[in-house]
């Protein structure tokens, strides 16, 4: 009687604790991206049985724990440096693979009482107002850029992301590209050492910040801005245009930037050249390193990337994320091989 | 009655079992196993504290004693600097006990002089529950509901002293905070200085109380400068029990605390903790650098809890007292 | 008069001023629980108790997979913490003394002391940074490291409540030491021990952030133990501080579950020792 109960118990035990046969990916990474890679790998497993376990970390954590060999693909909205390129090949003995997949942008939105036209901002103004130097909402460079508002006299409230993340990476990475002081003091990272502001946790902290702090001026994704009705401002790209931010505008971005895709997919297409261009464009990467030594696994990811690229790119419109240009999907297509 | 080949402790000295089956006896065995498994607990302190010294090998050599004074942290280049987070944890832990600290101690009088037994047991109960409340439920209540609630209440406050606040309470107010920590922070171990304090109070002997009574004073007057001053050495081990606590607490902290590595002289400023740092940052540290950094605040953060543990045990023993858990 | 007069109203602003501190403290127990069950009770449904969770965007899904993963986590944490806690205790309630013991006895305080996030740190560097990735057993480890101090005070509390004339008369009834505590110690102080490991499993249950770095997340089911796995601490904290309304409703689900389970395995044991044998030593 014993040993029957405990042979059953046994086999329910199996069962719930579950006997490893299935193939189950684990990644993590940036944040921006979730909802479409959420998407994506929900309806890849209903599909083909795959489960892809993706963890919205951010960008941090996708370069470190792909280095760290902790999972096996991570995602980051941005490219590793060639610094960290080194590391990951003295660390794994390998070289790590980027693969672009959807478009974002960062937005500047602001909250001025009395304005509610969209303003312009030039590179200038904001480089200068995130270093600390342009302090009030009536400086020159922003009322020149702005000649039918008027800006009051207030200071400026500065608001940033307060934790890593790629959306942070995105918008220093394009003012380190237009401002050299910019460059030299604070850098790209994303997590840097801001000279001036608030620091908010995500895009709803850095929005929640804005909404309740009169005079202030903030970055966030192109996609929750969309999605939560929020204001924001055009940016003058290298072409001279004041552009808002739209899908069309960061397609425009990276189309510009697809016929010299380097060979390794690591591109910052911020302050692209181009008519019509956003400026402060990107795209996001999985990083997937050149062997997998589970062929299983290594099969698997390699038809994710190839689902990725043909049916996942048209899934991307109703979520607000901009798709990958065709010359880019093309040449993506052909570095899957490059996966041993 | 052992009638095999083992033997009891008291053994005759003549017709002993051999060696080994003494040695294997079921006995010895169970002496060296029960002793393993304390030593077991050395070797896992050994390692972790082996781990922590090795693995921010990089950061020390790097920035050696400058570490504990430079409040740098800058990721991009790599410039790394503990007093943000030193700050944040002892400003956080402060403002958690001037909170939880008055209000504790009153509570434990309530408990152990006036109210009835039956009540204050109860009572104590359901407060002891309250310290059983996991740390991230505490922080899901603080990030969605005090945090929004501190944003409403706390600028009127501010506003008050019309455009002169004091300086600890100035400066613009987003609700995450060293404020919303220490709030935080203060329920969270209320239970503790309450629990204690009542038992050492309920042990101060009657003879006491009635003498100050019998001399007209009253009661409140009896509690506070006869039977608190007496306890005076267990309440202050609740405190110690109670800041223990409020260093190493991690998750409810890092929900509420705003994240940012800054020293600022208002509370209602966002900072960051030692313990909420590593747990925001140390799976994204990119690098050889930075994770080292974070996980030489950990080891910042292991000291401090030696210190701390070593001058509780030591007020312990200079009152001579039982050990406050 | 007026002295009098003054004393005695101090004497009742401060009495009374006592009595609100309590009514506080105690109040705020009921209003956590109460708040955490309108905004989250109300969302508990039979899908949350058996469905995966769904993606980002969409309604509805469960955290099946957290609450197995949580009971798999805390099943290995008990099988490997309780025992070695428990025969530490037994050793330095039964066998050991002076200088070793109090050594002993320091270091556990300082390990109960420890921050749980770096034991996080601790296991993830020597298990998962070293090529085991993220995984359910080293979840499970790092929670043991935890229950371990509070097993063995536990352990040593209970096991010296027990009378010295206990053992005295099993020992002159000629049992072994082993046998007398195996089977005249343990049994008695068997409430308390039993307690005791409710309240550590109660505890640890609530742990996060040593799960953070080990046992990582997963919105799908966990095979095996080398894999990594939801866990509903994770959850909460997840959910939490994630952007999404609907997320924000699920984490005070989740929250509901978790203190529930934690405060009634709390009661449960608090009730075992006060009901029977109970020699409550401070």
């Amino acid at each position: 009687m014993l040993k029957k109960f405990s042979a059953a118990l046994a086999a329910v035990a199996m069962v719930a604790l579950g006997a490893a046969g299935q193939t189950l990916i684990n990644a993590g990474g940036a944040t921006f991206p979730y909802p479409m890679y959420s998407k994506w790998f929900n309806d890849y497993k209903a599909k083909t049985g795959v489960a892809v376990n993706y963890q919205s970390k951010g960008s941090g954590f996708g370069v470190a724990q792909i280095t760290a060999g902790t999972v096996d693909f991570g995602a980051s909205d941005m490219p590793l440096t060639d610094m960290q390129l080194k590391d990951f090949s003295a660390k794994r003995g390998m070289e790590v693979l980027h693969f672009p997949t959807v478009l974002g942008a960062d937005v500047p939105t602001y909250n001025v009482p009395g304005v509610t036209a969209t303003l312009n901002f030039t590179p200038d103004a904001l480089a200068g107002i995130y270093l600390g130097k342009i302090t009030k909402w009536n400086d020159p460079e922003l009322t020149k850029a702005n000649p039918s508002v008027k800006l009051p006299a207030k200071d400026i409230t500065v608001v940033h992301r307060a934790e890593g993340s790629g959306t942070t990476f995105i918008w220093v990475d394009y003012l380190s590209k237009i401002s050299k002081e910019w460059e030299m003091k604070v850098g790209r990272g994303a997590s840097v050492n801001w000279p001036a502001g608030l620091g908010g946790q995500g895009n709803e902290g850095v929005a929640g910040t804005i909404k309740n702090t009169e005079n202030s001026i903030g970055y966030v994704e192109l996609i929750y801005a969309i999605q939560n009705k929020m204001p924001y401002g055009n940016v003058k790209n290298a072409n001279g245009e004041f552009v808002q931010a739209s899908l069309a505008s960061v397609t425009a971005a990276a189309a510009g930037a697809a016929k010299t895709m380097p060979e390794d997919f690591r591109v910052s297409i911020t302050n692209a050249p181009g008519k019509g261009v956003y400026p402060i464009s990107s795209f996001t990467w999985l990083l997937i390193p050149e062997k997998i030594s589970d062929p299983a696994k290594k099969k698997a990811i390699t038809d994710f990337l190839g689902w990725m690229l043909k049916d996942g790119q048209t899934m991307t419109a109703p979520l607000s994320y901009a798709p990958l240009p065709k010359e880019v999907i093309a040449k993506e297509t052909k570095a899957i091989a490059k996966i041993k | 009655m052992a009638t095999s080949a083992t033997t009891p402790q008291m053994a005759r000295p003549q017709g002993r079992a051999s060696f080994l089956s003494r040695a294997f006896s079921a006995d010895s065995l169970a002496r060296v196993v029960a002793f393993s498994a304390a030593t077991c607990i050395l070797v896992i302190t050994a390692l972790l504290v082996y781990e922590l010294w090795s693995h921010s090998a990089i950061s020390r050599a790097q920035f050696g004693l400058k570490f504990l004074h430079t409040s740098t942290w800058d990721p991009v280049h790599d410039d790394f600097g503990a007093l943000p987070f030193i700050y944040g944890t002892v400003m956080t832990a402060f403002l958690g006990l001037l909170i939880a600290v008055p209000f504790g101690v009153g509570a434990a009088i309530f408990l152990a002089e006036l109210a009835p037994p039956k009540l204050s047991d109860a009572m104590t109960f359901l407060i002891e529950l309250l310290a059983a409340v996991p740390s991230v439920i505490f922080g899901l209540i603080g990030i969605l509901v005090l945090v929004p609630l501190l944003s409403k209440v706390v600028p009127p406050i501010r506003d008050a002293f019309q455009g002169h606040p004091p300086v600890f309470f100035s400066g613009s107010f987003i609700g995450v905070s060293i404020l919303s920590a220490g709030v935080v922070l203060s329920v969270m171990v209320a239970p503790y200085i309450i629990s204690v304090s009542r038992e050492v109070l309920l042990a101060v002997p009657r003879d006491l109380r009635e003498a100050a009574l019998a001399l007209g004073a009253t009661r409140w007057e009896t509690t506070w400068q006869v039977v608190v001053p007496f306890a005076r050495r267990g309440i202050m081990g609740s405190v110690f029990l109670a800041l223990a606590r409020a260093l190493g607490e991690t998750m409810a902290v890092t929900m509420v605390v705003g994240n940012t590595p800054r020293i600022s002289a208002s509370i209602l400023a966002p900072g960051d903790s030692m313990a909420s740092v590593i747990a925001s940052q140390f799976s994204e540290a990119i690098g050889n650098l930075y994770p080292s950094a974070l996980i030489e605040l950990g080891l910042v953060l292991f000291g401090i809890t030696i210190i701390l543990n070593g001058a509780a045990r030591l007020l312990i023993i200079a009152t001579g007292g039982n050990a406050a858990k | 008069m007026n002295l009098s007069f003054h004393r005695k109203a101090v004497n009742a602003v401060m009495l009374c001023l006592t009595g609100v501190c309590t009514a506080v403290a105690v109040g705020l127990l009921f209003f956590i629980l109460g708040y955490l069950f309108v905004q989250g009770g109300f969302s508990l449904n039979l899908d949350f108790f058996t469905k995966l969770p769904a993606p980002v965007g969409e309604m509805g899904g469960g955290m099946a997979n957290a609450l197995i993963g949580s009971a798999k986590v805390l099943l290995l944490a008990t099988c490997i913490g309780v025992p070695i806690g428990f025969l530490a205790g037994i050793y330095l309630a039964e066998y050991a003394g002076g200088a070793y013991a109090s050594i002993i006895r320091f270091v556990t305080d300082l390990l109960n002391g420890v921050p749980s996030i770096i034991i996080g740190i601790f296991v993830y560097t020597m298990v998962i940074a070293n090529g085991g990735g993220f995984s359910t057993y080293a979840g499970g480890l790092a929670l043991s490291i935890m229950m371990i101090p509070i097993a063995l005070r536990s352990t040593e509390e209970f096991l010296r409540s027990v009378p010295g004339s206990l053992r005295e008369g099993a020992m002159a009834l000629g049992a072994t030491k082993s046998r007398t505590i195996a089977s005249v110690v343990v049994p008695a102080a068997i409430r308390g021990l039993i307690s005791g490991m409710m309240l550590n499993l109660a505890r640890v249950a609530g742990e996060t952030a040593p799960l953070l770095f080990t046992a990582y997340g997963n919105q799908f089911w966990s095979p095996g133990w080398k894999q990594p796995t939801a866990t509903l601490p994770a959850m909460v904290y997840a959910y939490a501080v994630s952007p999404y309304p609907d997320w924000h409703r699920q984490a005070w689900a989740a929250g509901f579950v978790l203190l529930t389970m934690v405060l009634l395995i709390n009661v449960t044991a608090r009730t075992i020792v006060s009901s029977g044998f109970s020699h409550k030593q401070k």
